[in-house]
């Protein structure tokens, strides 16, 4: 293994409700779903009518614009409800399910005596596809562009997060076989990036076949993005490709046994959470199953239920299901209750970058942090702070501004190939004048997407 | 406090739309917020925001700059108290400044925050924080014989001119606080040069002391003749000037301030004060007068260097806004603060017309820092892309 990557840029920001490691198996849902919404710009096409019998791994839509790409259900039972959001867009593909799990037969395989279309073809088949996704512009990887390597990150960094580590346990011979049948989908290498301090479970540490680098420093420096920047960065006209450790599980699952089985392991994260500790499930499983008797209530105190991590999640509520890509379901409090001269208070239950609030003292303390945004939106007016938590070398500001102005050739320049969302959910974070960072940057990818495609 | 919440809840309607006070509902918001932190939440994006907000950040640039507004309420006293040679108390010296200042302080709020509020509501966006802080600036950087009604004038040049032409807080090109002395300057130079810096208004029976004199230390370098005030004098503060900036200690503790809760720019402030004293060692060489021959630390304590240095250098909207660029911001403020005092006779303050001069040249020094990382990022895209192939 090379000498780690130092990451220095970056904030740990350090919330109470971090998972004990304890596995508990939630019960099984009376409904799945499958959520078209979890991918970015996808745009569905059904398979399936409504009351229809479907097996976990039949087909249930595809991609309108890639029609290679098909999502399955994650458990057998009946189609029993498409929801429906404005303009008639569908939200949520609902299956009741059976007692007792029927598998579509997809055939057991080495992906190593396969052929690199073989294994392609047999992992769109099982519909896990979508848990590959693409650099540039974070979406589903496009199956006829062959990337020119592939990345895994073996640990998460953001608040709270799953351990990676704890989710593995058990589960790393199907994990190897994930990561042989990546070798044959690229001619490149296959990356996996470890955390020098946190990563000890064999499964990461003595993979065969990819290339190891381990990572040390604050978060982002899990974000597979800012590995991709420090190992091999992405320029105009390359694509890499990287996917999630529990969902590279899946598709080690679908070579050893044939099969698309969605369960996984989810921590149930936060402050409000009162038992914070891993819960074995099925993707698509209901939110409700999981979280319900264990949010805490309070009076007059709403509770706010994320599918994900505090900085890059999705608001959910207790009908929705985990989201496609997520390994963790973080419940804090709703900063709805106004605060007299919230502004200036000494804040000593605060946490921020800023040395202005106490926080920084208390090295030890975690926090309980809310919701509540604290100020209406301003223009740019601190200057170097989202610099201090950005950990590539990247000019946040100057990106920023050339995507508000729409120039092109200037997002280019400034690296817009090589981020995405999740990379600058820190910068949204500290940033004092409250400007919606996240949803700017996926503006820019967009724009790009569409003039180059 | 529960109560007063449900006062402002209950009269909010009037403002809101439909209300009968609707176009006053920024001004409204603005007293809201200043009250309170509203209850609004997330909805998308990250989920959590740091406490930190604009409000809290002015906040402590004002706090920030109390210990020279309080050096220089009292120093105005002291100065005027000495040019009649006259030995008071310490309070009265304190009275007598404050009488002088406040009524200043006062104008550049209420005209300043008057327009900022018209703005506000007539663009239905919310009032910005940031003139809050010029507001504070602008009396500090003048001196304290400055009519009101040519702070009032000033003022409101600087926001509608300096800012609000540009479309408000963070799209201004230049510092509004040192625009308002600027424009001061050079529309009403009679009342902006000469003996000034003292206020030396005489009560029936008060006469000036023999051979008074109430030239800045600059002034006197620069004519040559005088005596000049001790280094301790220089330091602490016991001097002629604009109302805030004499004091170099009190600017200090200013810029502890600022420093660490890590607002001001630390860059910034050092490359200034590396840029003056750089300029004025290479001045020392080729000295060809006692200002060009006076030693180079002296510079950074006379006049207005510290003050601009800490509180107007390092303004992050009209500064250069990279990191390498602010080194070379400051430090070219520093440089040409240096020379403009020694080496140009008709302007013996160089600090604002350098600092202005910069605040015009930081887009350009920013550009050429991304151009740089440009070109750097350029090059290990293709050095690893031989890597791989290779």
């Amino acid at each position: 293994m090379s000498k780690p990557i130092k990451i220095k840029k970056g904030l740990n920001i350090p919330l109470k409700g971090e998972a004990e490691k304890i596995l508990d198996s939630a019960p099984r849902s009376v409904k799945y779903s499958v959520c078209p919404t979890d991918f970015h710009s996808l745009t569905p096409k059904m398979l399936v009518k409504e009351g229809e019998k479907v097996k976990a791994g039949a087909p249930l839509f595809f991609d309108k614009y890639n029609e290679k790409i098909i999502f399955t259900a994650p458990v057998s039972g009946t189609f029993s409800d498409l929801v429906r959001g404005e303009k008639r867009r569908i939200l949520r593909i609902v299956i009741e399910a059976d007692q007792v799990d029927e598998y579509v037969d997809f055939g057991a395989a080495d992906p190593l005596k396969l052929s690199g279309d073989q294994v392609k073809e047999k992992i769109l088949k099982s519909g896990l596809w979508p848990s590959i996704r693409q650099r540039p512009f974070d979406i589903i990887a496009k199956p006829d562009v062959p990337p020119k390597a592939i990345f895994v990150s073996a640990f998460d960094s953001a608040p709270l997060a799953a351990d990676l580590d704890f989710i593995i346990n058990g589960q790393e011979k199907e994990f190897q076989t994930g990561l042989n049948a990546l070798t044959r989908l690229t001619e490149g290498k296959v990356h996996l990036s470890l955390n020098s301090d946190l990563t000890l479970n064999k499964g990461f540490v003595d993979a065969k076949g990819v290339k190891i680098h381990s990572f040390t420093g604050p978060h982002p420096a899990g974000n597979v993005g800012i590995q991709i920047h420090h190992i091999d960065p992405v320029d105009k006209g390359d694509v890499v490709w990287y996917v999630g450790v529990q969902q590279l599980i899946m598709i080690g699952r679908l070579f050893e046994k044939g099969i698309y089985d969605a369960s996984q392991i989810i921590a149930l994260t936060g402050s409000e959470a009162l038992n914070p500790r891993y819960y074995k499930v099925v993707g698509g499983a209901r939110i409700s199953d999981i979280a319900t008797k264990h949010i805490r209530t309070e009076e007059g105190m709403t509770v706010r239920i994320i599918s994900g991590n505090v900085l890059t999640g999705t608001k959910v509520d207790l009908n929705d299901s985990i989201r496609y890509y997520d390994n963790q379901i973080t419940l804090i409090p709703e900063g709805n209750t106004p605060e007299i001269f919230g502004w200036i208070a000494p804040n000593l239950d605060k946490f921020s970058i800023s040395r202005s609030f106490p926080a920084f003292l208390m090295p030890w303390k975690k926090f309980r942090h809310n919701t509540n945004i604290r100020s209406g939106e301003r223009p740019f007016v601190v200057t170097g702070l989202y610099e201090k938590v950005l950990p590539m070398d990247i000019m946040p500001m100057q990106l920023l501004k050339s995507i508000m102005i729409n120039d092109i050739d200037m997002m280019e320049k400034l690296g817009i190939y090589e981020v995405a969302p999740e990379d600058f959910a820190l910068c949204e974070y500290v940033c004092p004048s409250k400007i919606d960072i996240q949803d700017t940057i996926r503006e820019g990818l967009d724009v790009i997407m569409t003039e180059f495609s | 406090m529960k109560a007063l919440i449900n006062l402002v809840e209950k009269v909010k309607p009037n403002f809101e739309k439909g209300g009968r006070f609707e176009k006053f509902y920024r001004t409204f918001e603005a007293f809201e917020t200043f009250l309170y932190v509203k209850g609004d939440v997330t909805h998308n994006g990250s989920h959590i925001r740091d406490a930190m907000d604009m409000k809290r950040t002015m906040i402590h640039v004002i706090i920030a700059l109390i210990p020279p507004l309080l050096f220089g309420i009292w120093n105005v006293g002291f100065q005027h108290y000495k040019a009649l040679g006259l030995e008071v108390q310490f309070l009265d010296q304190v009275l007598f400044g404050a009488i002088k200042v406040i009524p200043i302080i006062v104008v550049s709020y209420a005209v300043g925050l008057g327009i900022e509020f018209a703005f506000a509501n007539a663009r239905n966006h919310e009032v910005n924080e940031g003139f809050l802080v010029s507001a504070m600036l602008i009396p500090l950087v003048l001196p304290v014989t400055t009519p009101l009604w040519m702070v009032a004038v000033a003022t409101a040049f600087a926001v509608v001119i300096g800012k609000e032409v540009f479309g408000g807080t963070g799209m201004n090109i230049l510092n509004p606080a040192l625009l308002a002395r600027a424009f001061l300057f050079f529309a009403y130079p009679s009342y902006l040069s000469g003996e000034i810096w003292i206020d030396t208004t005489l009560q029936e029976g008060q006469q000036l002391i023999d051979g008074f004199s109430g030239a800045t230390s600059l002034a006197i370098m620069a004519a040559g003749e005088g005596t000049m005030p001790s280094d301790f004098d220089l330091f602490f503060g016991f001097i002629p000037g604009s109302i805030g900036e004499t004091s170099t200690l009190a600017i200090l503790l200013g810029a502890f301030v600022l420093i660490a809760t890590g607002i001001g720019s630390l860059r910034i402030m050092t490359s200034v004060f590396i840029g003056g004293f750089a300029m004025g060692l290479l001045l020392n060489i080729f000295a060809v007068n006692d200002f060009m021959a006076m030693p180079a630390y002296r510079h950074l304590i006379m006049g207005g260097f510290a003050f601009g240095a800490v509180y107007m250098a390092t303004d992050p909207v009209s500064a250069s806004q990279t990191g390498t660029g602010k080194y070379i911001y400051g430090f070219l403020i520093g440089v040409l603060t240096v020379l403009i005092r020694v080496l140009n006779p008709a302007y013996p303050e160089g600090m604002m017309l350098a600092i202005l001069f910069m605040n015009v040249f930081a887009p350009l020094i920013d550009h050429y820092v991304v151009q740089a990382n440009i070109r750097k990022r350029l090059t290990r895209m293709k050095k690893v892309r031989l890597q791989t192939q290779a």
